[in-house]
């Protein structure tokens, strides 16, 4: 079915359009990684044995072929040209929209787009430095204050141990910044792909708003369960 | 009415530009906005200054040659309106109205509220047309055309070309105005032969001349006088990627 | 009858206009043509001066056929040009309705409508190109209006019987134009059209009696330069801004066609104007230009005016039986239908009465009350919502509840520079078309005509004839440097004199005076003694215009009060020939109604016995006469007959 030309990559590669394809792709296989990831954080609250033996499988993926935590590195590569790709691209955007627009209006008027638009790319910044902090604190256990290897259901309840509540919050916001990230990252991306059909226009929005709400929610489940002391 | 203007003032290219105040106390609501720097301007002149120069010349609202940023917001605060269809009667005695020009690196100012979009020609050019040489178009209606095909590349097609979605666009992008273009000739059974070739001609002019990508911040319809839809946008990146990732030729 | 504020020249002796069966002489003419061999093509080099629809359609032609085309027009952009404000349609003789039409029907229809001023081999053509233009327009994909069949819609225009035009919703006038521009931009992007916006043609040149080339002013740098080539093709569109109020854009001027025809060629029926019945009435002294409303409008609103005069009750508060639907009244047949030309002095009539409407009492109703309650306010909003919105966006009223005010306003210039069956002027080399000449459209022009014959000329006409001409002009030679120098310095010295006066007074306020004068005394009805006073009133502007006129700032950027000054120096000439030609001019036809020439019942009275001829008028030279030369009209075809509407 594909019979690409030879010069259509490279152009596609170049056009704006082409860069906006890579963060939509970039950005679903994102999504999709978070979904995949809460579903696993939601095991907390069937308790220490059910959590900490999906980490557990989670290394022994692809065994006997793959040996142990091979797979996971194999993804953590992947994750991370992906958000490599991804960060590029909206850097290469971001620089071009910089230079086709140099001078500001005096006046400032209120915003007319959406606000989950305009915060993009802040947002993405956010998160990707949370997502360092998150990997230090649950993943290296570095900046954890009771860090065990293997033991997720304990890592968890130590690290958002209510009178911790500081870091739950900073969770929650990182949480919530995604949720906007993921709200308009998903419409655009449909956009951006060039699926979406104009009589489907509010369907898709509200789609995109069930998902994140629904996503934030999963996230933010876990650490105010521990908090509140419902998972312990 | 009494009202207060801020305008731009750039005597050239190279002239740094700035914002000077004018004090109007005459004002008639039954004004449009133009009329309303048009009495200005009369005045500077017997003052022995030089009136603003500011772009227009239908005033009916079609030809898109008028484009000032009122008040931050280019064509000004009334939706779907040019700002030649702007009245002052929109505007409240005593309102201090900022006018800027349009602000694009791929407009850039050429005097006062007055930038060269000549941008806008080149993307036509690279492909936004059906190549038909005069005399040889067959019977009008050897082609039927279903109503609603026909209904919406007309509502694609209505674009007059402004340049407004380029400056509402916080990334400078002229994607809404190639889309537009795109999304009337791709609908139409004459525009199919070209479709996929046309696309990736005009987007590549559309990069070249210093625009901006888009990525579907949607002020640009919010702005534009003739309200093309952001689907046309879509219909675009629809088109593009099929023509290059895909690989596509013909429909 | 020689009058001393003109002189009689020469008639007309050859149109180039074939003879013979009507139908065949076209085909005739181009088959007598020669050719240009396609090699030779890429040698000659055609100015176009002008983007509108005939200058459009003509530059992409031409460039596609392998001429190397240099185009200019003023506003930033081709799309630009005036053409893209028509509104309600174009016709052509498809007769896809079965409703009895035919090209000859279009024929007669025009020639009649003109009032039998106008040349019957051109308009037999017209209408014979007519349905080629539509299938043109729809290859490039115009997207006209389509019935759920998917074939093209047609709506009655303009005192037609049958339904013949073609439209885009309100904005026919853009999708055509933006058709024709982006033919020209390929033609660009090809290399055979070599562009230029944002810049004015001051000037032509003749060299050894032919047309050669233009002197532009760059109208950012201020740059004068001169384009030299094999032709030169004017499509600059009408002069209605000689009036300061009209329809036309900001920018549409007389310039281009003014120098030509200050370098020898004949202007053509300079006093035929048409004035609109259902404009937006003026506001007060700021007012910039008029705004139409189409005249589809007239097909279900009632116009009428209060019996008393003075009358300043709020319209909803006058009774039916105090209310004069005047022309229900007087053209029982027609009713509110009546074309333009009538309809628009019916409406002047009530108001010198007294009985005008809304402030300064030059207006009158148009009513939608009883279309509201017979259709319902759905129905209404469906068919005229946007035209309805574009009133309220400018008058403030919300013409759903208060009945609209309208008034007629100049909107079309039936004249323009004399050609011949070649599109051709009276300069070798030099081809006018669009609203520019003074071909087709006689005396009054029919509603959705004007796109025709632009696309029409452009299209397919121009194309071939100047082919012609250059085939036949195969060593025109180098232009004479001198020649050159002499126009480029004549431009110059023009620019230096506005800028040097530092008067006390505006472009615009002179631009202003001038309206009013052609408005008062050339307008919708005119007088001999009005005319007089024009003819006095005139060039005293002038003469004070160059002694007292403003023009701020310098000739080397964009300088917008220094385009609008030399464009009004043009139209302080042009207005004082268009006074003269409707001085001269003592029967009533078309657009043209002098108050001598009527019927007991008030109507138009024309006079073939002295008057069936155009007038062409040559340049005599500053503060002389002009000299007047008749090309006589023949009518085999369409016996001239009283226009009647009662
Ligand atoms: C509001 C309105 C509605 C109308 N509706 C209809 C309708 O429904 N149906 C219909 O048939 N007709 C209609 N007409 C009439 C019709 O639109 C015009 O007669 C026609 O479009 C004129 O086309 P054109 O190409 O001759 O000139 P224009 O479109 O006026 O183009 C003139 C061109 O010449 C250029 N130019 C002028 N002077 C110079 C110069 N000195 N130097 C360089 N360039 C110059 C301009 O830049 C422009 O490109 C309408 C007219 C108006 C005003
Ligand atoms: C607030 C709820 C969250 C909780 C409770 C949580 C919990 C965890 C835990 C326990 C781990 C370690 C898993 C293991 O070592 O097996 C982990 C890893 C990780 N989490 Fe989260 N996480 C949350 C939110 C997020 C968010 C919002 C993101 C991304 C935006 C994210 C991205 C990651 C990444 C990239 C890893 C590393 C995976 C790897 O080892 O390759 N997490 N998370
Ligand atoms: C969990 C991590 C992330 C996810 C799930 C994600 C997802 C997405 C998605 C789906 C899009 C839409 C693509 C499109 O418009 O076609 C997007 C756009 C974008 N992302 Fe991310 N992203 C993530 C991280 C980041 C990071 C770390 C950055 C920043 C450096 C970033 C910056 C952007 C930007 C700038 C855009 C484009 C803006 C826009 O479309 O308006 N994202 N993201
Ligand atoms: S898309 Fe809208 S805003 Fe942009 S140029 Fe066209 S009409 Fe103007
Ligand atoms: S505002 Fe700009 S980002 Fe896209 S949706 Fe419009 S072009
Ligand atoms: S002046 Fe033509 S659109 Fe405003």
């Amino acid at each position: 079915m594909v019979q690409t030309s030879p010069r259509a990559l490279p152009a596609l590669y170049r056009s704006t359009i082409g860069k906006k394809a890579i963060m939509a792709v970039t950005g679903a296989l994102m999504i999709l990684f978070l979904v995949v990831h809460m579903v696993g954080n939601l095991k907390a609250f069937y308790g220490p044995a059910e959590i900490d033996e999906y980490a557990a499988w989670l290394r022994r993926i692809g065994a006997p072929a793959l040996h142990y935590e091979w797979f996971l590195w194999i993804q953590r590569v992947g994750l991370l040209v992906v958000i490599g790709l991804h960060m590029l691209m909206a850097f290469q955007l971001t620089r071009r929209a910089k230079r086709a627009r140099p001078t500001r209006y005096r006046h400032r008027p209120k915003v007319q787009g959406s606000y989950a638009a305009r915060t993009m790319r802040w947002g993405g910044v956010i998160i990707v430095l949370f997502v360092i902090y998150h990997i230090l604190d649950l993943t290296t256990g570095t900046v954890h204050p009771d860090y065990r290897d293997g033991e997720v259901y304990n890592n968890l309840v130590n690290d958002f141990a209510p009178e911790r509540w500081y870091v739950t919050l900073f969770y929650a916001l990182a949480v919530i910044a995604v949720g906007f990230h993921v709200r308009h990252g998903l419409t655009s991306a449909v956009q951006s792909l060039g699926i979406k059909s104009p009589q489907r226009a509010r369907t898709l929005n509200l789609a995109a708003t069930a998902f994140s709400v629904l996503l934030v929610a999963g996230y933010l489940s876990v650490p105010f369960a521990v908090t509140v002391g419902l998972v312990d | 009415m009494k009202i207060t203007l801020r305008v731009w003032r750039q005597k050239g290219p190279e002239d740094a530009g700035k914002m000077v105040e004018y004090q109007l106390d005459d004002v008639s609501p039954d004004m449009s906005f133009l009329e309303m720097l048009d009495v200005l301007n009369e005045r500077l002149i017997a003052e022995g200054e030089e009136p603003i120069a500011f772009d227009h010349d239908c005033r009916e609202g079609i030809c898109g040659m008028c484009s000032l940023v009122i008040n931050g917001v280019p064509h000004g605060p009334e939706r779907a309106t040019t700002t030649c269809q702007l009245h002052m009667r929109k505007f409240k005695d005593g309102d201090v109205i900022d006018v800027e020009p349009w602000r694009a690196q791929a407009f850039p100012v050429i005097k006062d509220l007055v930038v060269d979009r000549s941008a806008f020609d080149k993307i036509i050019q690279a492909g936004g047309y059906i190549s038909a040489p005069t005399g040889s178009a067959p019977d009008a209606h050897s082609i039927p055309v279903p109503k609603p095909a026909a209904d919406a590349a007309f509502e694609a097609a209505e674009c007059i070309g402004c340049g407004a979605c380029v400056a509402a666009c916080p990334n400078g992008s002229a994607m809404l105005f190639t889309a537009a273009k795109v999304t009337h000739l791709g609908l139409l059974p004459q525009g199919q032969p070209e479709r996929y070739d046309r696309v990736v001609k005009m987007v590549q002019a559309h990069d070249e001349a210093g625009f901006g990508g888009c990525t579907v911040t949607g002020e640009c319809t919010v702005a534009c006088p003739k309200g093309i839809p952001l689907e046309t946008i879509t219909r675009l990146n629809r088109d593009y990627l099929a023509a290059t990732a895909a690989g596509k030729k013909k429909s | 009858m020689t009058d001393s504020f003109y002189t009689l020249g020469d008639p007309i002796a050859d149109t180039k206009a074939p003879k013979g069966p009507i139908e065949e002489r076209w085909s005739r003419r181009k088959f007598e043509m020669k050719l240009v061999n396609p090699a030779n093509k890429r040698k000659k080099t055609i100015i176009v001066v002008g983007t509108g629809l005939a200058g459009g359609s003509a530059g992409a032609t031409l460039g596609e056929l392998g001429y190397k085309v240099i185009q200019f027009c003023f506003q930033d952009s081709p799309r630009r040009a005036h053409s893209i404000a028509a509104q309600g349609g174009i016709n052509a003789a498809k007769n896809y309705r079965n409703d009895g039409d035919s090209v000859f029907r279009l024929f007669y229809d025009t020639v009649k409508g003109g009032d039998f001023r106008a040349r019957e081999s051109n308009v037999h053509r017209l209408a014979e190109i007519s349905t080629q233009i539509i299938d043109q327009c729809v290859a490039q994909g115009v997207p006209f209006a389509r019935e759920y069949g998917g074939l093209l819609d047609n709506r009655s225009f303009g005192g037609a019987q049958v339904s013949r035009t073609f439209y885009a919703r309100g904005q026919t006038g853009q999708q055509l134009l933006l058709g024709a521009y982006q033919a020209l931009m390929r033609q660009v992007d090809a290399g055979n059209v070599e562009l230029h916006p944002r810049h004015e043609m001051l000037d032509l040149v003749v060299a050894d009696g032919r047309a050669r080339g233009v002197v532009v002013r760059n109208l950012v740098t201020g740059e004068i330069k001169t384009y030299t080539a094999d032709a030169v093709v004017l499509a600059t569109g009408g002069y209605g801004n000689v009036f300061y109020l009209s329809t036309n854009a900001m920018g549409s001027n007389a310039t281009a066609i003014w120098r030509a025809h200050k370098r020898g060629a004949l202007f053509g029926n300079p006093c035929f104007t048409q004035i609109h019945p259902t404009c937006i009435p003026v506001s007060g002294d700021h007012q910039s230009k008029l705004t139409l409303m189409s005249e589809s409008l007239r097909n279900d609103g009632r116009v009428w005016v209060p019996v008393k005069a003075g009358d300043t009750r709020n319209p909803n508060d006058i009774p039916e039986d105090e209310r004069d639907y005047y022309l229900e009244r007087m053209y029982p047949a027609f009713g509110n239908l009546v074309p333009r030309d009538i309809a628009s002095r019916a409406a002047k009539k009530v108001c010198d009465e007294g009985r005008g409407v809304g402030p300064g009492g030059r207006g009158v109703y148009l009513d939608f009350a009883d279309a509201i309650k017979r259709l319902g306010i759905d129905a209404v909003k469906a068919k005229y919502g946007n035209l309805f919105d574009m009133y309220e966006r400018i008058t403030g009223e919300n013409p759903y509840e208060v009945p609209m005010r309208i008034y007629p306003a100049v909107h079309y210039t039936m004249g323009g520079l004399w050609v011949d069956y070649d599109l051709e002027s009276t300069i070798p080399g030099l081809f006018v078309i669009g609203e520019a000449n003074f071909s087709d459209h006689g005396a009054n022009r029919l509603g959705a005509s004007a796109l025709m014959q632009g696309l029409a000329d452009g299209y397919f006409v121009l194309p071939n004839t100047i082919g012609n001409y250059l085939a036949n002009n195969n060593k025109l030679g180098e232009v004479p440097a001198e020649v050159i120098a002499e126009a480029e310095a004549g431009v110059k010295a023009q620019i230096e004199r506005l800028l040097s006066i530092d008067g006390d007074r505006t472009v615009d306020s002179f631009h202003r005076e001038l309206g009013h004068i052609m408005w008062e005394y050339c307008g919708m009805e005119r007088t001999d003694e009005g005319l007089r006073k024009a003819l006095t009133l005139i060039p005293a502007l002038r003469e004070e215009f160059w002694q007292r006129v403003k023009v701020p700032g310098s000739a080397d950027d964009l300088n917008q009060s220094l385009e609008k000054a030399g464009r009004v120096a043009d139209f302080l000439e042009l207005a004082e020939l268009m006074v003269i030609d409707a001085l001269h001019r003592t029967e009533s036809c078309g657009g043209h109604f002098r108050a001598e020439s009527q019927d007991a019942d008030g109507e138009a009275k024309r006079d073939d016995a002295n008057f069936s001829y155009v007038a062409a008028w040559e340049w005599a030279g500053e503060g002389k006469p002009p000299i007047l030369h008749k090309e006589h009209l023949e009518f085999e075809y369409v016996k001239p007959s009283q226009r009647s509407y009662k």
